[in-house]
């Protein structure tokens, strides 16, 4: 595992993009991405259809030449040294490339095979994440008979197999049931932990990123438009927001509070914007006083309304007009799985 | 090591394919049965008996033998197209072994394919033409020089090619010159001067040539010549066949 090991970057520093640009023809689908992922980090790509999320993987695992910039993926030019940089690498693609002529297990031998996964782990391996994924009862059953859940599943188990130093998952829980999305989510957690593995996943389930990331990035346009934890990225909107009803809302001792920065009255009810609203909501009951409260409300921030905020809309919406391609190719994933 | 491992998972992979696809196995054997009897019976019966010695099926059977090594082999390189178009490709393609493993991997898949079909055909040909042990023995040998050569073509076509018709309307359009051109249906001796030049100038002549000297004793060139030209002729496609694999892209 000698040639595996990091090089030329800071220690701690999985993968390091300076200037990252990929050009087709006259559109810039990634736009000069400059980015840091440390090692053992989970980290999450966020963005609309076409931002470029895929495009910036492909270039990372070698698939797609990158037009300008630089890309070190575990120490390795991506340019330079393609081969140590697939050995580095594990990949679950966004379309399925699973080969549906051969049985679940073969499919995973293969892999362990292309990988050079030491013969004795080979077998303990796959028994393991045959079981994660919930495939035991039809290993020997050919892919081609399998639901696009179940494909998904397979090729998930796939790109874990020979257990890389860092991991690209390309919408990895898509059109999964939400316990099967669990089980992956913890797996990926007991990677991180057990082996320091660091995850570089892009996803539009908003749940997903804000359980399983340690930090966001936001692409539109090719560009990281916000980075950071998903907590920073809620606070950056300005906190909580808690909505009061009550008859008479005493508006003058709401704003005097110095945790408030705005009050609003609307929909019958007072809406007050507040830094860390579970622990000053004491605070905000004595200043109410003796006025009766009838309901309160503590919203947060979701990453949902981060998203919208930094791309000027949701990150469902385009999904709605995508006609076909990668759309398609989601949808066939959703219609034929199962469960 | 691992690239061994690479390329043996990969010769695997197209092994077991190839099984599953009983229909590909069924075609690849009737098809020259069908050849030898239908072409071979009626064409045989007005062939010239000075011309050739022994019966026109046992004349036709070495060439019908070339001609299902040749046709399966460049048809492999479909597959490629095919693997990419259903993104099974990109897997392979992205392991860390380099693209000449996955090259001889896939020839290796496509040769063993062929010597299967081959060995089934040359055994039929003991019964049927009255072929020697050692002759099915030496007819695999040439067979399978055929067949690398054969198979790099069909590899290098599919990787250059996006869609499953072009690479079928190229290959078929090269296909049977080579083919027709290659003394498989006639003798070589009496040829008019241009149609000997161009016979000549393909080296599937030689392969065919070959086998005819193995199977049933007659052959025109020397063995050692045309075993020379198919070595090179294997030699240069697969070099051009590496080249391809470099520069395919996903």
């Amino acid at each position: 595992m000698a040639e595996t090991s990091p090089r030329t970057m800071p220690e701690g520093v999985a993968i390091s993009l300076r200037g990252l640009t990929k050009t087709f023809g006259d559109l810039t689908a990634v736009d000069h991405i400059d980015l840091d992922v440390k090692r053992g980090e989970i980290f999450g790509l966020l963005g609309p259809n076409g931002a470029g999320k895929t495009t910036t993987i492909s270039m990372l695992v070698t698939i797609r030449p990158i037009s300008d910039g630089k890309a070190l993926v575990n120490g390795f030019d991506v340019s330079k040294e393609p081969h140590k940089v697939r050995a580095s690498c594990g990949i679950v693609f966004q379309e399925p490339s699973i080969d549906t002529t051969l049985t679940a297990r073969e499919n995973l031998e293969l892999h362990a095979r292309l990988y050079g996964v030491p013969k004795p782990v080979r077998r303990q391996r796959i028994e393991e994440l045959l079981a994660l994924v919930d495939l035991k009862d039809r290993e020997d059953s050919l892919v081609k008979t399998f639901s696009g859940g179940m494909k998904r599943r397979l090729e998930i188990a796939r790109g874990l197999l020979h257990h890389p130093p860092i991991i690209f998952l390309d919408e990895p829980t898509l059109g999964l049931d939400p316990q099967t999305r669990q089980y992956i989510w913890q797996y990926i957690e007991r990677l991180r932990k057990e082996m320091g593995t660091t995850f570089v996943l892009t996803t539009h389930y908003m749940e997903e990123a804000d359980r399983l990331c340690d930090r966001i990035g936001i692409i539109d346009h090719g560009k990281i438009v916000a980075l950071g934890t998903p907590k920073e990225l809620k606070d950056f909107l300005g906190g909580d927001t808690v909505v009061l009803q009550m008859a008479n809302p005493p508006l003058d001792a709401f704003k005097a509070l110095p945790f408030v920065s705005k009050v609003d009255v609307r929909e019958g009810a007072v809406w007050l914007s507040v830094e860390k609203a579970t622990a000053n909501l004491p605070r905000i009951f004595q200043a109410a006083g003796a006025e009766e409260i009838l309901s309160v409300e503590v919203r947060r921030p979701t990453l949902e309304d981060v998203f919208i905020r930094h791309t000027g809309r949701s990150i469902r919406q385009p999904e709605a007009d995508a006609g076909e391609g990668w759309f398609g190719q989601v949808m066939q994933y959703t219609a034929t799985s199962n469960r | 090591m691992s690239e061994i491992e690479g390329l043996y998972a990969i010769w695997l992979r197209e092994f077991k394919v190839f099984q599953r696809e009983r229909s590909r196995v069924i075609s690849a054997i009737a098809q020259p049965i069908i050849w030898l009897f239908l072409l071979g019976g009626g064409i045989g019966a007005s062939v010239d008996p000075d011309k050739i010695t022994g019966s026109y099926q046992a004349f036709l059977f070495p060439g019908i033998v070339a001609m299902s090594t040749m046709f399966g082999t460049v048809f492999y390189g479909l597959y490629i197209v095919w693997d990419r178009k259903i993104d099974v490709l990109k897997e392979i393609l992205v392991a860390p072994i380099s693209r000449i493993t996955v090259f001889f991997g896939k020839v290796l898949g496509g040769a063993t394919d062929a010597m299967i079909t081959a060995a089934i055909i040359l055994v039929l040909g003991v019964a049927l033409v009255g072929i020697s042990p050692v002759g099915v023995l030496t007819g695999l040998g040439i067979a399978l020089m055929l067949a690398v050569g054969m198979v790099s073509i069909g590899l290098t076509l599919g990787a250059f090619f996006e869609s499953m018709e072009g690479f079928q309307v190229i290959v078929t359009f090269m296909i049977f010159p080579l083919f027709f051109l290659s003394a498989a249906l006639y003798p070589l001796a009496g040829l008019d001067p241009a149609m000997a030049a161009a016979v000549r100038a393909n080296p599937v002549t030689y392969a065919v040539d070959a086998m005819r000297g193995a199977l049933i004793g007659q052959s025109y060139f020397p063995i050692a010549l045309d075993l020379l030209v198919v070595g090179l002729f294997d030699v240069v496609m697969v070099l051009v066949g590496t080249w391809a694999f470099r520069r395919m892209k996903l």
